[in-house]
C-alpha cells in the first residue's frame, strides 16, 4: 500500500485525497498526570502534506501535531461508535505482549517505540484508505488541529453526565423499594409466630394430634425468628448500592469541570475568530457582519488611513495573543479530557466489577434464605404428618 | 392412618357413666365390632332392632337401630374394597334463564346398594338442593352430626358468585359434604339422600317433603325443658369444642392477615422488576446480569401470588367448614341435653305420683329410650368425627407446608440460575485481563 516514505500509491478513489499522512517521529515526554504524578511518556508526530492534484506533488512543507497512544485509542473508540457497522482497523497493541524476550516487555524500549510508530502510521493510512472511514470530518481533525478531543469528548462526557443521572435515579429507587419491601417482610415472618402460640394452645386440648402441633408451632417461631438475621445481611448489599449511588456525584463533578473547561475554550475561541473578522473589515473596508459601529461609520463618515493603522496594529497584538489563549485554553483541555477520560473508563471498570460481585453475593443471600425457608417448612410438614 | 390396636366402642345403652370412655380417647375405636356386642344391646333397645343391610333407618323410629348398624358397619369404611357408595361432585355449569342465573354442579354416584334402583346416577343439582338436603339430614337424624354446607350467603359486590375460583372452592365443599354423608353408617342410608342422588327433578320431591317436613321436627322439638347437669362425656365435648373453636378462629385470622401480609408484600416487590430492568438499560456490561435480576424478581412475585392464592382458595374455607361443623355440632349436643332434660323432668312427675302400683308410662319409657339412643349414636359420631378431623387437619397443614415449600422452592431455582449467568461473564473477563 505504501511506500518505504509514506506516500500512498492505492489507485482509484478512496483514500483521502490530496493528503500524504505518516508517524515521523517519537519522543519521550515527562508531565503530571490525572493524580498528579510525574510520569514518562511517549508521544509521536503526525505529519500531513497536501497534495496539488494536477502536480501530484506534496507541499514541502508539512502541518504536524503530537499525540500520545492513548489519543490514538480515544480517536478510535469514537470510530467504533460512529461506525458500528464497520470493521475499524486495529491500533498496534497497547503493551508489549506476545514477547520472546523479557527486555523487549518495557513500553519506554525503543525498539518497541519504533514498532509502535510504524503500527500507528498503518493505523492512520488504513482509515485514510477506508471508503467510509475517510470521509469522517473528525479524522481530518484528529490529524491536523489541537483542539479536536475536546469536541470528540463533548458527547462521552455529556454521555457520561446523563448516565451518572440515571444511575443516581436509578440506585434511589432501588433504595426505597428495598426498604418498603424489607418492612412487609418483617410483618410476613413475624405473624407466622403467632401460630406457634395457638398451637401450642390448641395442643393443650389433644391428644393423638398434641405433640405435632406442639413442635410445629415451635418450628413457626423458629420461623418468625429468622427473618432478623435475614434482613440485617441484606444492609450489606443496600450500602454497596448506597457507595455507588454518592459515587455519581463524583462523577457529575468530573463532567462539570470538562463543561467549565469547555466553555473557557470556547469563548476564547469565539473572541478570536471576532477579532479576525474585526482585522479583516478593517483591512478590506468591507463590513461583513452588522454592526452598530459599521453603521454609524458608514453615516458619518469614515476613519482616516492612520486611525485604521492604529486600530489594526492594536487589533494584530491582540489576535496574536488571542491564539495564545486558544493554544494554551486547548492544551488546558486536552490534558484535562485525556486525564479525566481515563479515569472514567478506570471507574467504569471498577463499578461493573464491584456491582456484579454484590449482585453475586445477594443471589447468594436470596439462595440462602429460601433454603433456610424451605428446611423450616419441611421441618413443620414432618410434624404435621405425625398428627 | 395406622390401623392401632382395636378398643371397644364406647357403648350405648345401660352402661353406667363411669364405664363409658372418655370421649377424648376414643380416636382408635372405628375398627372391629365390639366383643360385647350381644351384651351391650338394651333390652329396651331390642325391640328396635333391624338388621344392618335391612330396611334403611326409617324417620319415625328413633335411632337406636342406627347403633347397632354403626357397630358393624364402622369397619367397612376404612376398607375401601367393602365401600358400596362412592359419590362425586363436579362439573360445574352456569343457568341463565329470565328470573335467575345460577350454578349447577354435576353429582355422579356409583354403588351397589339394593337401595338404590341402579347402580349409576348423574343428576345436576344446584346449591339450594344441598341446603335442602342437609335440612331434611338434620330433621331426620336429629342425633347424629350432620357435616356442614360451604356458606349459604355470599355478599354480592364484595364476592363474584360466578368466578371461577369461588365456584371451584363450593364445588370442593359441596363434594366433601357429600362424601361425608356417603360415608356416614346411618346418613347414608337416608331416603332423602337416596333421592337427593338419584331423582331426575329435585324440585318436586322438594314440594311434597317441605309438607312432611313439618311433621318430622315435632317428634324432636322438645321445648322447655331444664337440664340439670350435662354428664360428664357430654360435658367434655362441649367444652372441648367451645376451646376448639375457639383456636379455630384464631387460626383464621392469622392465615387472614398472612394473606394480607403476603399480598402487600407482593405489591412492593413488583416494583423491583422494573427498576433493575430501567438500570440494565443504561448499562453495558451489566445490562445482562441486571436483567437476569429483573427476571428473577418477576418469578418470585408470580409464586409469591400462587402462594396467596392458594392459601386463599384452599386453607380458609377448609377452616372455615369445620368452625360451621363444629357450631352444627354444638346444637346436636344442646339437642340431646333437651331430649335428657325431658327425660329427667317426666321421671321426677312420674316418682312425685307416689303410685308404685302403676308401671311406669310408656310416655317416660319412650323418653328414656330417646335418650340412650342419642346418647349412642352421638358417642360413635363424635369419634368419627374426632378421626375424621385429625385426618382432614394433618392434610390441611401439611398442605399448607407444601404450597411454602413450593413457593420457596421456586424463588430458589430462579436465584439459582441466575448465579452462572452473574459469575460466567466475571470469568470472561478475568481471562482477558
Amino acid at each position: 500500500i505504501t511506500d518505504t516514505e509514506g506516500v500512498m500509491v492505492e489507485k482509484g478513489g478512496t483514500l483521502l485525497k490530496g493528503l500524504e499522512i505518516s508517524v515521523a517521529e517519537a519522543e519521550k515526554r515527562t508531565g503530571k498526570n490525572a493524580v498528579s504524578i510525574q510520569e514518562t511518556y511517549t508521544v509521536y508526530l503526525i505529519e500531513t502534506r497536501a497534495v496539488d492534484n494536477v502536480s501530484e506533488v506534496a507541499n514541502p512543507t508539512p502541518d504536524s501535531l503530537w499525540r500520545r497512544y492513548s489519543e490514538f485509542e480515544i480517536f478510535r473508540n469514537y470510530l467504533l461508535v460512529t461506525y458500528p457497522f464497520v470493521v475499524v482497523p486495529p491500533l498496534p497493541e497497547k503493551r508489549a505482549e506476545f514477547v520472546w524476550h523479557k527486555l523487549s516487555a518495557d513500553n519506554m524500549d525503543p525498539d518497541f517505540v519504533e514498532r509502535r510508530r510504524v503500527g500507528l502510521e498503518n493505523f492512520l493510512l488504513r482509515v485514510a484508505s477506508h471508503p467510509v472511514l475517510s470521509n469522517d470530518k473528525i479524522f481530518y481533525s484528529f490529524l491536523t488541529q489541537f483542539f479536536v478531543l475536546c469536541l470528540l469528548f463533548c458527547v462521552g462526557f455529556f454521555e457520561m453526565k446523563h448516565y451518572g443521572d440515571e444511575l443516581q435515579s436509578v440506585i434511589s429507587q432501588l433504595l426505597r423499594v428495598r426498604a418498603r419491601v424489607a418492612d412487609r417482610l418483617y410483618g410476613v415472618y413475624k405473624v407466622h409466630g403467632n401460630y406457634g402460640r395457638v398451637f401450642s394452645e390448641w395442643s393443650a386440648i389433644e391428644k393423638e394430634m398434641g405433640d405435632g402441633l406442639q413442635s410445629a408451632g415451635h418450628h413457626m417461631d423458629a420461623y418468625a425468628a429468622s427473618i432478623d438475621d435475614i434482613l440485617e445481611e441484606e444492609e450489606h448489599y443496600a450500602d454497596q448500592l448506597k457507595e455507588y449511588l454518592f459515587y455519581t456525584e463524583a462523577l457529575r463533578a468530573v463532567c462539570r469541570k470538562h463543561e467549565l473547561c469547555q466553555f473557557e475554550l470556547e469563548m476564547a475561541a469565539q473572541d478570536l475568530i471576532s477579532k479576525k473578522q474585526q482585522r479583516e473589515e478593517l483591512a478590506t473596508g468591507t463590513v461583513r457582519t452588522f454592526s452598530l459601529k459599521g453603521m454609524t461609520s458608514k453615516l458619518f463618515g469614515q476613519e482616516t488611513p492612520e486611525q485604521r493603522e492604529t486600530k489594526l496594529k492594536t487589533l494584530e497584538t491582540q489576535i496574536e495573543e488571542g491564539e495564545e489563549m486558544v493554544k494554551e485554553r486547548t492544551a488546558e483541555c486536552d490534558e484535562f479530557v485525556k486525564n479525566a477520560w481515563e479515569d472514567i473508563e478506570r471507574f467504569r471498570e471498577q463499578k461493573d466489577r464491584d456491582l456484579k460481585e454484590a449482585l453475586i453475593s445477594y443471589a447468594i443471600m436470596q439462595i440462602s434464605m429460601c433454603k433456610k425457608g424451605i428446611q423450616v417448612w419441611n421441618n413443620a410438614k414432618e410434624c404435621f404428618s405425625k398428627m | 392412618m395406622s390401623a392401632g390396636t382395636p378398643k371397644s366402642l364406647p357403648s350405648s345403652g345401660q352402661k353406667s357413666i363411669q364405664e363409658i370412655c372418655h370421649p377424648l380417647s376414643a380416636e382408635e375405636s372405628i375398627l372391629s365390632p365390639s366383643p360385647d356386642l350381644g351384651n351391650t344391646i338394651s333390652s329396651t333397645g331390642e325391640k328396635d332392632l333391624s338388621l344392618p343391610n335391612g330396611n334403611a333407618v326409617d324417620t319415625s323410629s328413633p335411632a337406636s337401630s342406627s347403633s347397632l348398624l354403626n357397630r358393624l358397619q364402622l369397619d367397612d369404611d376404612l376398607d375401601g374394597e367393602t365401600r358400596d357408595l362412592f359419590v362425586t361432585v363436579d362439573d360445574p355449569k352456569k343457568h341463565v334463564s329470565t328470573m335467575e342465573t345460577y350454578i349447577t354442579y354435576r353429582v355422579s354416584t356409583k354403588t351397589t346398594r339394593t337401595e338404590f334402583d341402579l347402580p349409576e346416577y348423574s343428576v345436576r343439582r344446584r346449591y339450594q338442593d344441598f341446603d335442602w338436603l342437609r335440612s331434611k339430614l338434620e330433621d331426620s337424624q336429629p342425633t347424629h352430626l350432620i357435616p356442614p354446607l360451604p356458606e349459604k350467603f355470599v355478599m354480592k359486590g364484595v364476592v363474584d358468585r360466578f368466578s371461577e375460583e369461588f365456584v371451584e372452592t363450593r364445588r370442593k365443599a359441596l363434594d366433601k359434604f357429600l362424601k361425608r354423608v356417603a360415608d356416614h353408617p346411618v346418613l347414608s342410608f337416608n331416603e332423602h339422600f337416596n333421592v337427593f342422588l338419584s331423582a331426575k327433578d329435585l324440585n318436586k320431591r322438594q314440594g311434597l317433603a317441605l309438607l312432611s317436613k313439618m311433621g318430622e321436627s315435632v317428634k324432636y322439638v322438645t321445648g322447655g325443658y331444664k337440664l340439670r347437669a350435662r354428664p360428664i362425656e357430654f360435658a367434655a365435648m362441649g367444652e372441648y369444642l367451645d376451646i376448639f373453636t375457639q383456636k379455630l378462629g384464631t387460626i383464621d385470622r392469622i392465615a387472614q392477615r398472612i394473606i394480607k401480609e403476603q399480598s402487600e408484600y407482593l405489591v412492593e416487590l413488583r416494583e423491583y422488576s422494573p427498576v433493575y430492568s430501567s438500570w440494565a438499560s443504561s448499562e453495558e456490561e451489566l445490562q445482562e446480569p441486571l436483567d437476569g435480576v429483573a427476571a428473577c424478581m418477576a418469578n418470585c412475585c408470580s409464586g409469591l401470588e400462587e402462594l396467596t392464592e392458594e392459601m386463599s382458595e384452599d386453607f380458609l374455607p377448609v377452616l372455615r367448614e369445620y368452625i360451621l361443623y363444629v357450631e352444627s355440632m354444638k346444637n346436636v349436643l344442646k339437642k340431646r341435653d333437651q331430649v335428657q332434660a325431658e327425660y329427667e323432668t317426666k321421671l321426677e312427675a312420674v316418682a312425685f305420683r307416689e303410685d308404685r302400683k302403676t308401671p311406669v308410662p310408656t310416655d317416660v319409657e319412650k323418653c328414656q329410650d330417646r335418650v340412650e339412643c342419642f346418647n349412642a349414636d352421638l358417642k360413635a359420631d363424635w369419634d368419627r368425627w374426632q378421626n375424621n378431623k385429625r385426618q382432614d387437619f394433618r392434610q390441611l397443614l401439611t398442605g399448607m407446608a407444601d404450597k411454602n415449600i413450593q413457593y420457596y422452592e421456586k424463588c430458589l431455582a430462579a436465584w439459582e440460575s441466575l448465579i452462572p449467568l452473574l459469575q460466567d461473564k466475571q470469568e470472561a473477563r478475568a481471562d482477558t485481563n
